[in-house]
């Protein structure tokens, strides 16, 4: 699955996309974010406060415990400042 | 009703936006045409400029469905929707929300409604360049009550009777 992450987020991890493939195990978006924070040190400091992290799941906004199986483009992004 | 919905660079002429949304019509009674627009403090110092990043794609999309709950909740016979994106200067316009309706209650009310769900929904972010640094601009909780308060039965300003 695409992976794609915007402000803040994008610029912490270092790049704007990327896809990979969650290991078994790996249901939710909250479940995503744990898996992520692991791979590295950019990505903990992406996601050190999961709270104020939002996701899209295929361009639509979704909470931290929505499943993830069968998604083809997840995004994570900071609250938004649009308008 | 078919929405008018873009996302751009360039700058956009609400006036001319607006005249079309009206062009050959004789049901609208009302138009109320509101313009973002980018002010020079943000925070603490004088901003050089602003940058919009956004998502292609869910932006569209999600503008898409907040004019279609506005539609749901009020008699529209028009609205037109557009936001900039890319690097700003104070001045300059943001967004634009025409909405247009029979009366003016119903004009009024979506067009505040599109407004308070594109500030916290839309998904684009701020980021502003002062003299010495740039910085990306954080969500404020008073925007998120604002859309909050259209959740409540009541809280919002429902279609004119």
């Amino acid at each position: 699955m695409k992976l794609r992450y915007f402000a803040w987020v994008r610029e912490r991890i270092g790049k704007p996309e990327e896809e990979i493939e969650p290991p078994a195990g790996i249901a939710t978006i909250a479940d995503l974010i744990n898996w992520l924070s692991r791979r590295g040190e950019e990505y903990a400091h992406a996601f050190e406060n999961p709270k104020v992290i939002r996701a899209a799941i295929d361009r639509a906004h979704v909470k931290a415990d929505t499943a993830i199986s069968g998604a083809r483009e997840i995004a994570f992004f900071p609250p938004m400042t649009g308008g | 009703m078919t929405a008018t919905i873009r996302l751009q660079r360039e700058p956009f002429d609400a006036a001319a936006e607006a005249a079309e949304l009206r062009r050959g019509r004789t049901d609208i009674g009302a138009v109320v045409t509101f313009t973002g627009v980018c002010r020079a403090h943000e925070g603490d110092a004088p901003l050089v400029a602003m940058t919009l990043e956004h998502y292609p794609g869910m932006a569209e999309a999600e503008v898409g469905r907040h004019v279609e709950a506005a539609e749901q909740r009020w008699p529209l016979l028009g609205v037109t929707v557009i936001h900039r994106y890319g690097r700003l200067v104070p001045g300059e316009e943001i967004v634009l929300v025409v909405t247009a309706a029979a009366h003016r209650q119903d004009a009024f009310a979506a067009a505040e409604f599109v407004m308070d769900y594109l500030k916290t929904r839309a998904p684009f972010w701020k980021q502003v360049e002062y003299a010495d640094r740039a910085q990306w601009v954080d969500a404020k909780s008073s925007d998120d009550a604002l859309a909050d308060r259209w959740k409540r039965p009541g809280g919002g300003r429902e279609a004119a009777e």
